[in-house]
């Protein structure tokens, strides 16, 4: 009987060290990440950073200013793309779908979500960059559309079946037709938890690189219009990354920040505002 | 006195499993009639076939008709939405908007239905009155309508349905997650209820069935066994089966 005892506690420490040591490895890199980028990055931040343009090799400062506002356009272009069919599938899902063509769309958006963002990258390339003729801030745009409707389809359409069903046959049971019963009370119950997971979506397609590299491929200069070629911050990083330049270097740290920064902060937000909703 | 709905050989299936068999059950104008039966024995079921909310369940279907003031409820072309504004329903979980006030929870059916009442004011004073609610929420109107205790929430519940001025309300256990006193208010609020509505309730608790029910019915396995006045029915039970559950016997 003792001796069973303690073998039990033997395992039990051992299994529990072994869980602080996996909590330890999948924590530390982001940890690592954040405070080697923190430090990396401020050396290179400065107010120019935020207001120049990139100045050309050989010349010590300038910004990104026109590599921001190019990620900026391009999310902005990519959420009024992709956010409508989006929300408007994820509804359909969750309130109208039934049988085989609900399962099709299920399976199709399992899929698209699965698609690899380089390969998001090519198609858009040769359907819209190769038909316009040039690079743009709309093809970047679109790329990042496609990669953002399947997170936000599944997200819309989980946040409303968390709405209780007692909701939806009160509203029935008051008379309410079925599609103003979804838009007035399900949809609206929903509204919160769906725009902070639309936030969600957005934000991660702010760190795409691939699906840009070919699509709206990178400026120096500011864009002369969303049908131009447009630099976004993850292909400038890319860039300079790869560059010999110190220089370069150091403000693709810098770049690297902000962007962690963004896509941060909107993470946090939406969480709070999430949590809040849920209390 | 009138048959304000009747129910003819219904019969309802959720899938294949079928919760109905051939139920013919008269619900009588500005009386209260009481279904109880033991739990799965299909009273909700039957109660959401007179307001065609059966419908509403995925893969639910029925057969046979329901009468409401002569005219069957399930003839090819009626609007379901038309029937459920007639027959207004309580649910058994208490289940007001969390995103509207009070206020707004009572006008909801109203305004969500495309409809601007003139005097929205006194139709909601008057709605809360009806459910004995008015006096204890007076003061709060614009708070939210999740933030009252259970039992107030199932009056403003009822409140929402009163503001439709439906004929006939369907109440589906509106009790049992209440406690005695909450209950207790409720059914003062059925017995004042029955002078302008027709109300039909489902209830397991037979003591509640018996304080406010004219009528009665018992449904065991989805079959209707008895149906009478409340007191013969709990006094002299034509029935053996009905006499064995109103006696504890089983169920």
């Amino acid at each position: 009987m003792d001796e069973r005892w303690r073998r039990r506690r033997i395992v039990n420490v051992l299994a529990q060290g072994a869980c602080v040591l996996a909590v330890g490895v999948a924590v530390l890199p982001l940890a690592a990440l954040l405070v080697f980028v923190g430090s990396e990055g401020l050396a290179g931040l400065d107010w120019s950073f935020f207001t120049e343009l990139p100045r050309p090799v050989g010349e010590a400062g300038g910004g990104m200013a026109n590599a921001i506002v190019g990620t900026l356009e391009m999310v902005a272009i990519a959420a009024a793309i992709g956010v409508p069919p989006g929300v408007m599938a994820g509804i359909y899902l969750s309130e109208f779908a039934g049988g085989g063509f609900a399962k099709v769309v299920r399976f199709s958006v399992d899929v698209l979500a699965g698609v690899p963002s380089i390969v998001v990258g090519i198609f858009v390339y040769t359907m819209l960059v190769l038909w316009m003729g040039r690079f743009s801030a709309i093809a970047g745009g679109v790329a990042l559309s496609i990669l953002m409707l399947p997170t936000v389809t599944v997200t819309t359409q989980e946040l409303l079946r968390m709405v209780p069903d007692g909701l939806r046959e009160a509203a029935l049971a008051l008379g309410i037709p079925r599609w103003r019963t979804t838009l007035r009370v399900v949809l609206r119950t929903a509204a919160p938890g769906i725009a902070t997971g639309v936030m969600l979506a957005v934000a991660r397609a702010a760190g795409e690189t691939a699906p840009l590299l070919f699509t709206a491929l990178n400026n120096r200069f500011w864009s002369q219009g969303i049908d131009q070629p447009t630099a976004s911050l993850t292909v400038q990083i890319y860039t300079y990354a790869v560059s010999p330049f110190e220089d370069w270097h150091r403000q693709a740290w810098a770049a690297a920040l902000v962007l962690v920064g963004m896509v941060l902060t909107v993470n946090i937000a939406a969480r709070i505002v999430l949590r809040h909703r849920v209390e | 006195m009138t048959e304000k709905i009747r129910a003819e050989r219904l019969s309802a299936w959720f899938g294949k499993s079928r919760a109905l068999r051939e139920i013919t059950l008269p619900v009588l104008e500005r009386r209260v009639t009481a279904i109880i039966g033991p739990s799965g024995c299909g009273k909700s079921t039957f109660i959401r076939c007179l307001n065609r909310m059966h419908e509403v369940v995925p893969g639910a279907r029925l057969e046979g008709r329901v009468m409401l003031d002569g005219a069957d409820a399930y003839a090819p072309g009626v609007d379901p939405v038309r029937i459920r504004r007639r027959v207004g329903m309580v649910f058994q979980k208490a289940n007001p908007f969390p995103t509207m006030s009070i206020r707004d929870n009572v006008l909801a059916g109203l305004r969500l239905a495309g409809v601007r009442p003139p005097s929205a004011d006194d139709l909601v004073e008057k709605a809360l009155r009806r459910a004995a609610l008015w006096d204890e929420v007076k003061d709060v109107l614009d708070r939210s309508g999740t933030s009252l205790s259970g039992g107030q929430q199932q009056r403003l519940c009822i409140a929402r349905c009163l503001a439709l001025e439906p004929e006939v309300i369907l109440m589906d256990e509106p009790c049992s997650a209440l406690d005695p006193i909450a209950t207790a208010k409720i059914e003062e609020l059925i017995h004042e209820l029955r002078e302008r509505y027709t109300i039909a309730i489902v209830t397991h608790n037979m003591q509640q069935a018996a304080r406010v029910a004219d009528f009665t019915a018992f449904l065991y396995l989805g079959e209707l066994i008895e149906y009478d006045r409340t007191d013969t029915l709990f006094t002299k039970p034509s029935n053996p089966r009905t006499e064995d559950y109103i006696t504890g016997r089983f169920g």
